[in-house]
């Protein structure tokens, strides 16, 4: 099958992602959409590593390295220093994990988007601090055992919705994504780019190392996770109109979960509750895209 | 041409002059005069500048260090909390040999809260990598601010000009404000050694393993060795064009003193008319002022005090549990000194309070009948404390 996404690579062999890197995939195709008149702000996360370390880079564009909780701040910088010097046609994109995005960078993050700074915002989830070695962060699903989640002490606390959490700041552009749509990937970063002030994009990006699953399964889960309707693809302009891009046929979410290792202590009666709150909060977003049946 | 400005509009009026392209700031007292002068002065167009109102003192710094790794001059500004905040990115700023420049208002830092002057804040910055200067008065705050950016532009390092809580950020002064084409002609537009750019697609701060990291650090110390040769040439430069110069560090009367102070801010204004009295009263006295405390110019130090009996630091300022930090830099830079003077550490003026022309005297008296300095530190003007309520 032939993909309609843009032959241009920015991104070059040699990067030290592990093997089914779900960041590693959801970046090559962002840059492929985005193209060469792009500035990366890259705060702490997996990619900080992936990239590789100097003097090398897999990655042909300008990027800035950060510290963990300034993705927001330091893209403002850089936007305002672009504009200063007339350059309207460099795309600002900071690239970081959940952690540094639903964590210690929300604070940096929602300045910038209450500021309306022109840039667009890409986090890509693997649903934990991977880069330190699978700690639970706010982004973690309820169910999932991590390292500092361990045992019977499993993440019985819901996952942060980010996006909602954006809308909330009528931000421009909103839009979740996903490495095993990655058309609909492309479509939203190129559409993402001819829209000015904060856009945001979430990227669901399966993470093999600390989701204990077989590396060649990492796309399987993350076309499971929109099927099952545990990650919805959808887009919101101005923080109120939703067009969910993708309906599935509702597979059942202990298919996904029955996968992968960091679930695999969960009971039929844990998985049933987790059944019922993603029905919930999909009847949720059928609302606020008018479609609720 | 002459105005009367407050030491904050002094910086404000330099940060206009040396052209600023980016400037972030959070407001804290009391350094909110400095970006609310400079707020107006975007708005206004009197600057062609973007002022970003960012949501905290850490993001005002990581936006500058996006901005002036794109290559443009940037400016903040801040104070105690907000340049504790800013901690972790101060580092940051200095390992990736930005020239930002900062102007930092010295405020105590809480609990309790207080918004008077202490020294604390900034040099519990000290091995952070930017350069340091301290300002007496108002037009030295002009023109440190303006030579700041030669500075950092020519060695590639931050720097920090650093003046006094209100008896410099709120004191109406007459400043001479120099010709906008003089200043042209002093700091020319910023031309970036290295940039975020797109035609030359490279990258900034990424990992390094201890194969590199080392000579990178050891790049940033020699840069910082420099600097203080090069503040020499830049303030000459400056004299000869504006007709004045501070030093980095000012030797008063030290030739043939017995017991020099040592001083830095405004305090150093106190000492300068203590220094007349004691003198008239025939007391070989002199003041060392320090400007420059990173890179610290310890030779200056040492050249100026090497001759002296006996020294005496004022700090207005505490490392807890090892006295004032001046006080160790003077002893550090005489240690190997053969022969050389006892130096004695006072603590004063800690959270605003007055540091007196009688305080001043008081400590003159106590080094000089003293044979010997018995305490590392002698805390100045400590009041019987009695608590309100007492335990049956």
């Amino acid at each position: 099958m032939e993909l309609n996404v843009p032959d241009q690579e920015f991104m070059y062999s040699g990067h030290v992602g592990c093997p089914g890197c779900g960041a590693a995939i959801a970046m090559r195709f962002f840059l492929k959409a985005l193209g060469d008149k792009t500035i990366m702000v890259l705060p702490a996360c997996c990619w900080s590593v992936i990239a590789g370390p100097y003097p090398q880079s897999t990655l042909k564009i300008p990027l800035i390295h950060s510290a963990f909780e300034t993705g927001g701040a330091v893209a403002s910088g850089v936007r305002a220093a672009l504009d200063m010097k007339g350059d309207r046609e460099t795309t600002v994109v900071t690239w970081a994990g959940d952690g540094g995005t639903f964590d210690i960078g929300f604070q940096a993050l929602s300045g910038a988007v209450e500021r309306n700074e022109d840039f667009i915002y890409v986090c890509y989830d693997n649903e934990a601090y991977m880069n330190t070695g699978i700690q639970r962060s706010s982004s973690t699903p309820y169910g999932a055992w991590t390292t500092t989640t361990p045992g019977a002490d499993w993440k019985k606390l819901r996952k942060k919705n980010i996006v909602e959490a954006l809308v909330a700041h009528r931000i421009p552009y909103a839009a979740t994504a996903n490495i095993a749509f990655p058309e609909d990937l492309v479509r939203k970063a190129q559409k993402a780019k001819s829209i000015k002030g904060s856009r945001f994009i979430h990227v669901y990006a399966s993470c093999p190392t600390g989701w204990r699953i077989p590396s060649e399964m990492s796309i399987k889960i993350a076309r499971m996770a929109v099927q099952t309707n545990i990650f919805p693809l959808y887009e919101v302009e101005d923080g109120i109109r939703y067009t969910i891009n993708y309906k599935p046929k509702e597979y059942l979410v202990r298919e996904y979960f029955k996968l992968q290792g960091r679930f695999r202590h969960l009971t039929d009666r844990d998985l049933d509750q987790i059944q019922e709150m993603v029905n919930e909060d999909w009847d949720l977003l059928l609302r606020k895209a008018g479609e609720h049946a | 041409m002459k105005r009367v400005l407050e030491g904050s509009h002094a910086v404000a009026e330099a940060v206009r002059l040396a052209k600023a392209q980016v400037i972030s700031a959070y407001p804290i007292t009391p350094q909110t005069h400095i970006v609310e002068i400079l707020s107006e002065y975007c708005s206004s167009g009197k600057m062609n500048a973007r002022f970003l109102r960012v949501e905290s003192e850490h993001s005002a710094l990581a936006a500058l260090i996006g901005a002036q790794s794109s290559g443009v001059r940037t400016f903040t500004a801040t104070s105690s909390q907000g340049l504790a905040l800013m901690h972790e990115l101060l580092h940051w700023a200095a390992g990736a040999r930005l020239p930002i420049v900062m102007a930092e208002v010295n405020r105590a830092l809480g609990p309790g809260w207080n918004i008077w002057t202490d020294q604390t804040d900034s040099l519990a910055q000290r091995d952070t990598g930017w350069i340091q200067l301290y300002c007496e008065d108002s037009q030295e705050v002009l023109d440190t601010t303006l030579q700041a950016y030669r500075l950092a532009e020519e060695v590639n390092l931050p720097v920090m000009v650093v003046l006094d809580a209100f008896f410099l950020s709120h004191t109406y002064e007459p400043v001479d404000i120099p010709d906008e084409k003089d200043v042209d002609r002093f700091l020319p537009p910023f031309t970036p050694k290295f940039q975020l750019d797109t035609a030359n697609p490279c990258s900034f701060g990424q990992l390094v393993t201890p194969a590199f990291y080392m000579e990178m650090r050891y790049d940033i110390d020699r840069a910082m060795d420099m600097a203080i040769a090069r503040f020499g040439d830049i303030e000459e430069e400056y004299h000869r064009l504006f007709k004045r110069r501070y030093g980095a560090v000012e030797a008063v009367q030290c030739d043939d003193a017995d017991i020099i102070f040592v001083t830095s801010g405004t305090v150093t204004s106190t000492c300068r008319l203590v220094l007349k009295a004691l003198r008239d009263r025939g007391e070989k006295v002199g003041i060392l002022k320090v400007k420059l405390f990173r890179p610290s110019p310890s030779e200056e130090i040492s050249r100026a005090l090497g001759t002296a009996k006996k020294v005496a630091v004022i700090d207005r300022n505490c490392s807890f549990g090892a006295g004032g930090i001046f006080a160790q830099e003077v002893r550090a830079a005489l240690c190997n000194l053969p022969g050389h003077p006892l130096v004695y550490g006072y603590i004063a003026g800690i959270g605003g309070r007055d540091v007196t022309p009688q305080l001043l005297e008081e400590i003159y008296w106590k080094t000089k009948n003293s044979d010997f300095p018995e305490k590392d530190r002698i805390w100045m003007g400590i009041q019987e404390v009695s608590h309100g309520t007492q335990r049956s």
